[in-house]
């Protein structure tokens, strides 16, 4: 029962006094959205960039996925078997992830979704499950990676369209974490070529990057992840940024975006305390 | 004047305000004399745990007075960690990792076996000191060292902004190239420091070298990249660089550029042994195209133990050792048993990468990291012989048929890979043995092209 992006309310009826639908079972489901962006770009990324996903690893993960979904759901108790999230967190990592081993791919997986299931705290998901699996595995193994680079910049803008169509659909639920996560990324990479004496188009082609949107409208705005008041979900926005920006260019690693997601995910529970706000605030609006 | 020669595309200046002979770096394919890419510069890049042996080797053919080369590097270099390194090491390593050819002889088709595979590679192939001192003091400008490694005068500098240094490289006698001073700026604020070299005649001269040989410096440093932006101020167009990264655990690519393998397999007219060099060329240019030259290139990845088939043999533990793999020291532990072929060292993974980069296409210098993938690739493009002896029973004629089509798609391949014209292609093919003139359609050949 965990997206990527804001999508609970989907699988329950709304609050009361939206427009509830005559048959619940064909009420558009925003996850439905982000399944088909995400299947799209993983087709587009095998099939015109050479990804190296092979199919036999993307299958293995999907199922991986799935299985793990259903034996914790089973085992914790916690409703119904839902596929979507989970297909959502192993479309994610068939993006992102590279090894040259199926097993890791598969174990890889199963931490993802586990870790839905056991890392909580006050009802709620500490890292995005596939931030975590990527980190937790970058970390233990040294053999899997991330490959920043292997989008390119050729077709960034359509990229940008197809996952901004998602913000739509979702109604901007929220929106501002991405917004605010993009502000903040921009403007440090514009500040420090502005500092640098460095041309623009070098921070443009910093921003053109394929994995950067998918982090940005996939990953961050995770609702079961991020602080639930707006002004935390702000701060916690920045923050990400800030220490990506430390990670890239002043410790010179690759990745700086996914182990910023990570380490700024554990204090999201300060941050609520700090700010409180009303979790998925966005379920009430019509 | 001296000339700043860009080096190293990445680290380096590439100067030139008057066109000066920039034969950097030549790269060879097949025989001595056919220089592929113009303008390349070759690094050799050895990685592991943050340290970095950097060897840069160039064919600069002008006037030795005129050649210098200014590369920004991470951290001030002591004499102890500079050297002058042996040619040969890298065109070693180039002929070992070049994209080759293969040769496959069709058997008799009347006593048929699966070919055995044969292979030939083709390898593609200063005197008033304190004043000057002084002035560079004026000028905000520090000489941190000032050595002489084999046959060049060495200096790092650093600097409070990028006016002083320029201002102190023109008045020693370095002519930078329009547009340098913002690249020098921004170097110098993320803390870089400068290496300059030039070439000193009289040790020249005592050394007996004809040529310059490559410079070598180990660091150590989290950054792992190469800086090119000065490369690119090269008023001559495109640059190429070829860089061989020899590393522990695996592949190498780049971060903030897509990394793409070089199209490899294709079967070949077998006219190609004769022109390996241009098609090699010409195939190149065309993969730059088509990834509208926003793209690195992927056209080696292996094992050093071993190659199949080998455009030359894998380099001795001696000879990586010279190129800077410092790891093969450490007490046998690179040995991984079982894997190890006659005289092959081990323990350590080639990456060779191919990029032709320019300021509009390519804003920010490289940026690598180093993936776990021990999955090897080459370039290597197939060659398959006809069977020219007498066959006569059913089965060769449906062989000859096969020939035509085969033909064909070679053409094909060969067409779309270089983009070469097709027609042109048929032509050089000539006439198949034991059939019709390749692939055309039979209204072809009736009313010609």
């Amino acid at each position: 029962m965990q997206a990527l992006t804001p999508v609970e309310t989907a699988v329950h009826p709304p609050v009361a006094g939206a427009a509830a639908p005559v048959l619940p079972a064909l009420r558009w489901d925003p996850r439905l959205y982000q399944i088909a962006t995400l299947s799209g770009l993983l087709g587009y990324g095998v099939f015109w960039l050479d990804l190296e996903v092979q199919t036999r690893t993307a299958v293995a993960i999907i199922v991986t996925a799935l299985v793990t979904q259903l034996v914790c759901t089973r085992l914790t108790g916690r409703g119904r078997f839902d596929p979507r999230s989970a297909l959502i967190s192993a479309l994610s990592l068939c993006l992102l992830l590279r090894t040259g081993s199926l097993g890791l791919a598969m174990l890889t997986a199963a931490v993802a979704i586990a870790s839905k299931f056991t890392l909580r705290v006050r009802d709620k998901h500490v890292f995005n499950p596939t931030n975590f699996a990527l980190v937790a595995m970058m970390l233990a193994t040294g053999n899997v990676w991330v490959s920043p680079g292997q989008w390119g910049s050729g077709l960034v803008f359509a990229f940008l369209l197809a996952s901004a169509g998602g913000l739509v659909v979702n109604r901007a639920a929220r929106a501002d974490v991405t917004l605010a996560f993009l502000a903040s990324w921009a403007s440090l990479l514009v500040a420090r070529s502005l500092w640098l004496g460095e041309p623009l188009a070098i921070p443009l082609h910093r921003l053109e990057n394929g994995a950067l949107v998918l982090f940005a409208f996939f990953m961050i705005s995770d609702p079961r992840t991020t602080p639930d008041s707006r002004a935390g979900r702000l701060l916690f926005a920045a923050l990400v940024a800030l220490a990506a920006y430390a990670v890239q260019f002043t410790l010179f690693r690759t990745n700086g975006l996914l182990w910023s997601l990570a380490v700024c995910s554990l204090i999201v529970p300060l941050i609520d305390w700090l700010l409180p706000g009303r979790r998925y605030q966005w379920r009430s609006s019509p | 004047m001296k000339h700043v020669t860009a080096l190293v595309a990445a680290l380096l200046v590439v100067a030139l305000a008057a066109p000066t002979v920039l034969a950097f770096c030549g790269f060879y394919v097949a025989r001595a004399d056919a220089k592929l890419f113009n303008q390349a510069s070759q690094v050799v890049l050895v990685r592991h745990d943050d340290k970095t042996v950097l060897t840069m080797a160039n064919d600069f053919k002008g006037d030795l007075k005129e050649f210098a080369i200014v590369v920004p590097v991470p951290t001030v270099l002591e004499k102890g960690q500079v050297r002058v390194s042996d040619r040969a090491l890298v065109e070693h390593l180039d002929a070992y990792s070049a994209p080759r050819l293969v040769e496959y002889f069709d058997d008799d088709p009347c006593s048929p076996r699966y070919p055995a595979a044969l292979q030939a590679p083709m390898g593609m192939a200063t005197a008033r000191r304190d004043m000057a001192v002084d002035r560079a003091n004026s000028l905000g400008v520090t000489i941190e060292a000032r050595y002489t490694v084999g046959e060049y005068d060495i200096l790092i500098l650093s600097a409070r902004e990028s006016g002083g240094l320029e201002t102190w490289l023109r008045d020693n006698g370095y002519r930078l190239p329009a547009g340098a001073s913002p690249i020098l700026g921004s170097y110098l604020k993320q803390g870089m420091k400068f290496f300059v070299a030039r070439v000193n005649l009289k040790e020249q001269s005592r050394l007996g070298f004809t040529y310059l040989r490559p410079l070598q410096m180990a660091f150590e440093s989290p950054k792992f990249m190469l800086p090119i932006r000065l490369g690119t101020l090269n008023a001559d167009g495109a640059q190429e660089l070829f860089v061989y990264a020899l590393t522990r655990k695996g592949r190498v690519e780049t971060t903030n550029y897509r990394t793409v393998r070089l199209p490899t397999g294709m079967e070949l007219p077998v006219y190609v042994k004769e022109e390996f060099p241009q098609f090699y060329r010409a195939m190149f240019s065309q993969q730059v195209e088509r990834e509208d030259m926003r793209a690195v290139f992927l056209e080696y990845a292996w094992d050093m133990a071993w190659c199949d088939p080998c455009a030359a043999q894998p380099l001795s533990v001696e000879e990586l050792r010279k190129l800077g793999v410092f790891w093969l020291d450490e007490g046998g532990a690179g040995v991984r048993m079982g894997r190890r072929t006659a005289g092959g060292p081990v323990d350590v993974f080639m990456t060779r990468l191919h990029v032709r980069y320019d300021a509009a296409h390519f804003p920010e210098d490289l940026v690598f990291q180093e993936t776990a993938d021990r999955a090897n690739f080459q370039g290597r493009y197939v060659l398959r012989h006809p069977w020219k002896g007498e066959a006569r029973c059913e089965a060769a004629q449906r062989y000859r048929e096969s020939l035509r089509a085969r033909a064909e798609q070679e053409a094909g391949a060969l067409a779309s890979l270089t983009g070469w014209p097709i027609e042109e292609i048929r032509r050089k093919v000539g006439v198949i043995p034991g059939g019709e003139n390749s692939g055309r359609r039979w209204w072809e050949r009736l009313y010609g092209e």
